[in-house]
């Protein structure tokens, strides 16, 4: 399986993110390059510190770099965020405790300018979408926390951006609720093809969710591996226990130890 | 928040009424025993003038009992000379009579309102500016933190000296006392809310690309209510104090705290507990009315 | 000069100059880090000066009736004139009325939240009640017990342990709730008794409400005992003092009362603050301030 030879959406070139500290300096990135095509899977992998939420948090303009340049759909990565090209899921829900369901997810169509009723119809329509048909009118204490994330990626749907970027968005959840999420998210991905930049620290889930893995490793944060999943899309659970699927794990679970044993800075 | 759930796991199921009555009962209880206290004092209290003054010798309990309970200017009324004379002063007086209570209470609640609707905006229009301006949330508002600490009542016979030489009397002195005492607790309350939301609600709207008229109707102002309303409460409570601590100084004619002070100078003990009970129920009413508008106002119910 | 400045044109143009001065040196102090202690205290400080300048050369420039508003130099020379006089105020409302009752209060508060604290009923009896009294306005009883027990600080004071009582009731019920259920199920499996584990464990853990109702009711006490002047007092007491010298329209001994009534008031704030972070520096809040 050749990568897509669409478009590319994303691209990183040298970037370098580094924190001035009052005793020395902090690189969250060091020198980082990076180009995701359309409609590609992309997990960021690493350790603590390895600048993966940098990295993503880059491209979504909120943090500014150091050196170097991102582009999203050919535009500065603040215009792309001005033009609305992207939806960012946050590691919380973050959803507002004084709007119901309907009303969490209508808000970024109501800032973006729609009236009320569109609003609401799109925000049905993506509620459809995560599974979460008839719980319009719930508050958000009144969810657990799985359906809690799902509202926020159905919001994050919303003014039908071809980029999702996720910040490890499953990591507050127990493994059940997980592996489920994880299914609805691939589904959601094969039928609408969007691009999606994923970050997350567990190894099956990188595997199981991406076209390609991004190892990344700490101080200073870099790439240390950009490994492709030839695993086929219509995928299940199931594939988690063949052999294709531990040998990639292997390999994505060797670069991890590879990075983090070769950073000796 | 996770001790109360436990807790509430512990509690047994009880039924709607089960739940009014242990809800209820012990207040009931309380006031019961309360009033029966009361009762007590009552005559104990005002044993010494009526043994002085009223009874002949040689007697009984029972007389010292329907005397001390029935005196023109006890010590310490009785609940029920309170209840009467309440009834009186409401019912057997035209309303714009100033011999009427509700009438008093017109005059103290209406400052009281008016000053608590001009310190709210005042306060809301300087929380607003403080949240948005960095040199006035350095230079002012340590100050109004700090004033919360100082007794501002005080100031009160000024602002009635200084008005009424203006020319200003009436109802605008008495706002103008309770303005001031409601919008402290309304701007620090709500400087706190309007900064509450978290870094993740701000960068999520950030993504939005909202504009800051956006972000601050959509995120800052709802999420200030939970820490508006509670200030509210409080500050419509200090206004009404405010307002009949206005009352007091050129001796005014109207208002509640006009009558407990001439009652305290005609030593007029039923008059000054009506007028104290009054004002007690006026101060539960005014507060009583910002919760139900904290429920109509707060969507959903609970947080 | 004072001449020139005194003329239209040049007093309009020092005002202008000075405000120009104003505003730029607080904005520059505002601008400052937050973690420099110049920033933090220097702002405030600085605009609070701007303001007493300003006030001096309005009242003075457009000769303000001295009604109206005192000038900063009139309040001072009242305060240092009359120092004899508003000492003695100050002792009998703040150390007498205030202090007194603010003792009595809080500690009938705190001993009574003890004492109920093992009866689940009385608890939901006396805490609605207690709710109901904050929303009443307490000092009205001060006629009532200038009857009781006097003209003198001693019918102040006693409205001041009726303010003080229930915030205090209310904060003790909450903090001895406050203890975990894990850390009293220590206790339990040590076999400490009851007051032991009161001792030991819920009382500390119920410090930081205790204080924060110490330092409420501080506010409360101040204003209680000067409201509580105002409906009548022999001879002496801020509240009495700020009255009577505001009928006579002595304002610059009113607002020198006004001052030292204030600072009376924060400065006790800031004593128990000062009290609180010692004896509760274990607390998260004081624990992230203090990095």
């Amino acid at each position: 399986m050749s990568p897509p030879a669409a478009a590319t959406v994303v691209e990183v070139e040298h970037v370098s993110v580094v924190y001035p500290a009052k005793e020395n300096t902090v690189t969250a990135l060091a020198d980082v390059s990076l180009a995701i095509g359309e409609g590609e899977f992309v997990s960021l992998i690493g350790p603590s510190g390895c600048g993966k939420t940098t990295l993503l948090r880059v491209i979504a303009d909120l943090e500014t770099v150091s050196s170097g340049s991102v582009r999203v759909n050919g535009l500065a990565a603040r215009d792309a965020r001005l033009a609305r090209a992207y939806g960012y899921v946050f590691q919380a829900p973050a959803l507002f405790p004084w709007r119901n369901v309907l009303g969490n997810v209508c808000l970024p169509l109501e800032i973006h300018g729609l009236d009320k009723a569109k609003a609401e119809s799109v925000a049905r329509e993506h509620l459809e979408r995560v599974g979460l048909t008839g719980f319009e009118g719930k508050y958000p204490w009144q969810l657990s926390g799985g359906m809690q994330q799902r509202v926020s990626i159905a919001r994050a749907l919303g003014f039908e951006p071809k980029l999702l970027m996720m910040d490890e968005p499953f990591g507050a959840l127990d493994e059940i609720t997980r592996d489920r999420l994880n299914e609805q998210l691939l589904r959601l991905w094969e039928r609408e093809k969007r691009t999606v930049v994923f970050v997350t620290h567990s190894i099956p889930e990188a595997v199981f969710l991406s076209s390609r893995i991004v190892v990344m490793s700490p101080r200073p944060g870099r790439i240390v591996e950009v490994i492709e999943s030839g695993l086929p899309s219509d995928r299940t659970l199931e594939i988690r226990d063949t052999p294709e699927f531990t040998a990639i794990a292997h390999r994505v679970r060797v670069a991890l130890q590879e990075g983090h044993g070769g950073s000796g800075h | 928040m996770a001790a109360a759930a436990i807790e509430a796991s512990r509690a047994p199921a009880r039924s709607a009424i089960g739940e009014t009555w242990h809800r209820a009962g012990p207040v009931l209880a309380v006031l019961g025993v309360v009033l029966v206290a009361w009762y007590l004092a009552a005559i104990g209290l005002n044993a010494a003038q009526v043994i002085e003054r009223e009874l002949e010798p040689g007697w009984a309990w029972q007389d010292l009992v329907r005397h001390t309970l029935s005196m023109d200017r006890p010590v310490l009324p009785a609940p029920h000379q309170i209840a009467l004379d309440l009834y009186d002063s409401i019912f057997g007086w035209p309303l714009d009579s100033p011999r009427n209570l509700l009438f008093h209470t017109w005059v103290t609640s209406s400052a009281t309102l008016l000053g608590f609707v001009m310190g709210t905006a005042l306060g809301a229009l300087l929380a607003v500016l403080i949240v948005h301006s960095r040199t006035l949330d350095r230079g002012l508002f340590p100050w109004i933190i700090a004033s919360q600490t100082v007794p501002v009542l005080a100031i009160a016979p000024i602002v009635i000296v200084i008005l009424g030489s203006m020319g200003m009397t009436g109802v605008f002195p008495k706002a103008v006392i309770s303005m001031y005492l409601c919008f402290f607790p309304v701007t620090v309350a709500l400087v706190k809310g309007l900064r509450s939301p978290g870094v993740i609600e701000l960068e999520l709207l950030h993504t939005y690309a909202a504009s800051r008229g956006d972000t601050f109707w959509k995120l800052r102002v709802p999420a200030s209510l939970p820490f508006l309303f509670p200030s509210l409460r409080i500050g419509i409570a200090a206004g009404l104090v405010g307002a009949i601590v206005g009352e007091l100084p050129t001796g005014a004619q109207a208002g509640l705290g006009a009558r407990l002070l001439t009652g305290s100078y005609y030593g007029n003990t039923v008059q000054i507990w009506s007028a104290l009970v009054m004002a007690a129920l006026l101060g539960l009413a005014l507060t009583g009315g910002v919760s139900l508008a904290e429920r109509l106002l707060t969507p959903g119910g609970r947080r | 000069m004072m001449a020139l400045l005194a003329s239209g044109p040049g007093l309009a143009a020092a005002i202008v100059v000075l405000l120009a001065l104003a505003v730029w040196s607080v904005r520059k102090l505002a601008a400052l880090d937050e973690q420099s202690a110049l920033g933090r205290f220097g702002t405030p400080v600085v605009f609070g000066a701007w303001i007493v300048v300003f006030w001096q050369i309005l009242t003075e420039a457009f000769d303000v009736p001295q009604v109206l508003l005192p000038a900063p130099s009139l309040v001072w020379h009242s305060l240092v004139a009359n120092g004899g006089v508003l000492l003695g105020d100050f002792v009998q409302t703040v150390v007498h009325s205030a202090l007194i009752g603010w003792t009595t209060g809080c500690a009938l508060g705190f001993a009574t939240g003890v004492l109920i604290d093992r009866s689940a009923f009385l608890q939901r009896g006396l805490l609605p009640v207690a709710a109901l009294a904050s929303t009443v306005p307490l000092v009205g009883i001060a006629p009532i017990m200038v009857m009781w027990f006097g003209f003198d600080w001693h019918s102040k004071a006693a409205v001041v342990v009726v303010m003080t009582f229930f915030p205090m009731l209310v904060n003790t019920l909450a903090g001895l709730a406050e203890s975990g259920h894990m850390e009293r199920d220590l206790m339990r499996s040590y076999g400490a008794s009851y007051w032991r584990t009161l001792v030991a464990l819920r009382i500390p853990v119920a410090l930081p409400f205790v204080f924060n109702a110490l330092k409420v009711n501080s506010t409360l006490a101040m204003i209680g005992a000067i409201v509580a002047e105002f409906f009548g007092s022999p001879v002496s007491g801020l509240g009495f003092r700020i009255s009577t010298e505001a009928a006579r329209l002595n304002m610059g001994l009113v607002w020198a009362a006004i001052v030292v009534a204030a600072l009376a008031g924060s400065l006790l704030y800031a004593l128990l603050g000062w009290v609180e972070r010692r004896a509760t520096f274990w607390h998260p809040s004081f624990r992230a301030a203090a990095g």
